[in-house]
């Protein structure tokens, strides 16, 4: 389990301190893929880096199972980096060592025996399906490949925790997908707990099982990913998940409601019901949804019509739906 | 024009001047060897601790013990190599009982070169990917380590690259030791050319160490190119293989330093 606790980190620039992060407080629990989220700036690269120390947090914790590794000597702390992996946008393979050299690093850094190290850089090669590059060297490779090849090197320490900073914002999206898939079925496989920094909602839908939002500094939202994208609650967290913002029909309408769908139900046929039931017509003001692990999430506007007991009739329909939520937006300006 | 050919003849086909030239080049070579292989080492130390001991370095060391070095670096670059070695010469004396000879010119070269050979690797040390080393850090890796197992082994074409090119400088530093007192090519050059106006044997030994240059610089390239792996084109377009290994081979031959010449 990582636990951050009151970190803040401020770094001191040529025109005053700046706080990166200001008091920051997470639980990671064990076996998690846990996305960190955020606008470029809002401090996700410095916060994950902050959970191996290597950015130095100005004031706080940081707890890996309990314990505090703000305490460490130097050489405890290498030895508990050991079991916290890191993998990066820009891969930072060594290129004057082959992809298998590569993958026995970390180990020969551990003291393992060459001819052992070998043997497994060659079993985490076929997991992470490159078998047949062993000895070719990194410039030889797509940026995928170099990135599967980071991720056996990451493994190779055997670690607990896997941090990924932006690992797929140089892929194609394709590319992304399968390593997207590579890091779920490690961390399915080998219950390793993944943190995931990305600038891509689309990242954290794939995979994440739970998700905090950054924003300047701040972490301003953070649970579960169903309960993070069917309703954010800050400024920061719709701007996010609903980057588009909601598109509005010209009509004028008399009260504006929001619909949450929080999996199960779909659009299209709530609406179609919605007529036929009750008799009810209504606009669709703007509509932001989403497939999250196979449940529909995303949040519509609905215009009313003026007529009261229409309107409340409407209401009453939705709000005995299962899996939606209802609330009014009292002033609503298109 | 006769005169100078008669003298370049002599210089060729005279058993004596023969012999001459021979041991001018096997002084020039083992000087040259012995001076190049214990600067390249003071060098890569230097090297290493103006790279690793600085403030954002992997094993930062006290900021007055770096001034010092630098400081010290700097004023050993700017004196002119001709006075640093006559102000040398006397220094080493007593350690090798002569001031005068090849041996005599192997230690004050090494002090001049040292300082250059040191700048040169730092400049490779630092062309190394601030990410590798994070990574490097990442997982747990000593300052030590660092520096072996990844600093130097990244970066060494480059510094293969830069000692090809400290070779040369002393070889030609050597070839200018012959004006106060040291031998090989260098000295035989000035002592027929400059001192005797002997022209045709002073061009017979230019033109040798002319193609010891051309020999060193060539093979050195060639190593160093051989043990680069990286391609440095960041257009990241997918080939074939065969299109892949030109591109390679192209790419080295443009990452090989302008300080080679
Ligand atoms: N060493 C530093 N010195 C001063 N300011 C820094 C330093 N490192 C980061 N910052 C500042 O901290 C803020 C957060 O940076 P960080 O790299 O964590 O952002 P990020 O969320 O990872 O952004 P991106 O998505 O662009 O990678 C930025 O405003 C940045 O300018
Ligand atoms: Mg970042």
């Amino acid at each position: 389990m990582i636990e951050l606790k009151h970190l803040s980190k401020v770094f001191p620039t040529a025109d005053g301190d700046f706080e990166a992060l200001s008091d920051i407080n997470l639980t990671i629990g064990d076996g998690d893929i846990f996305g960190i989220v955020g606008m470029s700036g809002a401090g996700k690269s410095t916060l994950v880096r902050c959970i191996n120390l290597l950015e130095r947090p100005t004031q706080g914790e940081v707890l890996i199972d309990g314990e505090n590794l703000m305490d460490l000597s130097p050489a405890r702390l290498r030895q508990t980096r050991r079991s916290i992996s890191m993998i990066f946008q820009q891969f930072n393979l060594l290129m004057q060592r082959t992809c298998l050299k590569n993958i026995c690093f970390p180990m020969e850094i551990a003291g393992v025996p060459a001819a052992e190290a070998k043997k497994r850089a060659l079993e985490y090669l076929d997991i992470v399906g490159l078998p047949d590059k062993a000895n070719a060297y990194p410039a030889q490779l797509s940026g995928g490949q170099k990135q599967r090849i980071a991720i056996a090197r990451a493994l190779a320490s055997n670690p607990k925790v896997l941090l990924c900073d932006e690992a797929t914002s140089a892929l194609d999206p394709t590319t992304t997908r399968s390593i997207l898939k590579l890091i779920q079925d490690i961390n399915r496989r080998l219950g390793i707990t993944v943190v995931v920094i990305t600038h891509e909602m689309a990242v954290v839908e794939e995979i994440c099982t739970h998700v905090a939002i950054l924003d300047h500094g701040h972490m301003v939202e953070t649970g579960t990913v169903e309960e993070v994208f069917s309703n954010p609650k800050t400024e920061a967290g719709r701007r996010l998940v609903f980057p588009e913002g909601a598109r509005i029909d010209q009509f004028p309408v008399a009260s504006v409601v929001r619909v949450v769908f929080n999996g199960g139900s779909s659009y299209e046929p709530l609406i179609a019901s919605l007529a036929i039931d009750c008799g009810v017509k209504v606009n669709i003001l703007g509509a932001d949804t989403r497939n999250v692990n196979g449940k529909a999430f995303g949040s519509m506007l609905l215009g009313l019509p003026e007529d009261k007991s229409e309107a409340a009739k409407a209401m009453n329909y939705l709000r005995a739906q299962q899996d939606v939520s209802v609330e009014e937006v009292p002033d609503y300006h298109g | 024009m006769d005169k100078f050919l008669n003298q370049m003849m002599a210089a060729l086909t005279e058993p004596a001047m023969q012999q001459e030239m021979l041991n001018g080049i096997w002084e020039t070579l083992y000087s040259t060897a012995a001076a190049t292989v214990l600067a390249c080492l003071l060098g890569l130390i230097l090297g290493v601790i103006l790279v690793a001991g600085e403030k954002e370095g992997v094993r930062p060391l006290p900021g007055p013990l770096m001034k010092f070095i630098n400081i010290v670096i700097n004023i050993l670059r700017s004196v002119p190599f001709l006075i640093l070695m006559m102000m040398l010469l006397p220094v080493f004396k007593p350690l090798i009982g002569t001031s005068i000879g090849t041996p005599a010119a192997i230690l004050p070269l090494v002090v001049a070169a040292a300082p250059f050979v040191a700048r040169l690797v730092e400049t490779s040390l630092r062309e190394v990917d601030k990410g590798v080393i994070e990574a490097a850090q990442s997982m747990g890796c000593t300052p030590f380590q660092i520096i072996w197992k990844v600093i130097l082994p990244e970066s060494k074409p480059g510094l293969v690259a830069g000692f090809v090119t400290a070779l040369i400088t002393i070889l030609g530093y050597g070839s200018m030791a012959g004006f106060i007192g040291g031998g090989g090519l260098g000295k035989i050059a000035i002592n027929y050319g400059y001192n005797k106006y002997n022209y045709g044997v002073m061009f017979v030994a230019v033109v040798l160490i002319v193609i010891l240059v051309q020999v060193f610089q060539t093979i050195g390239t060639k190593i160093a190119v051989s043990l680069d792996h990286r391609i440095t084109d960041k257009g990241g377009k997918r080939r074939s293989k065969k299109e892949t290994l030109g591109k390679i081979k192209e790419n080295k031959n443009k990452s090989i330093p302008n300080g080679m010449r």
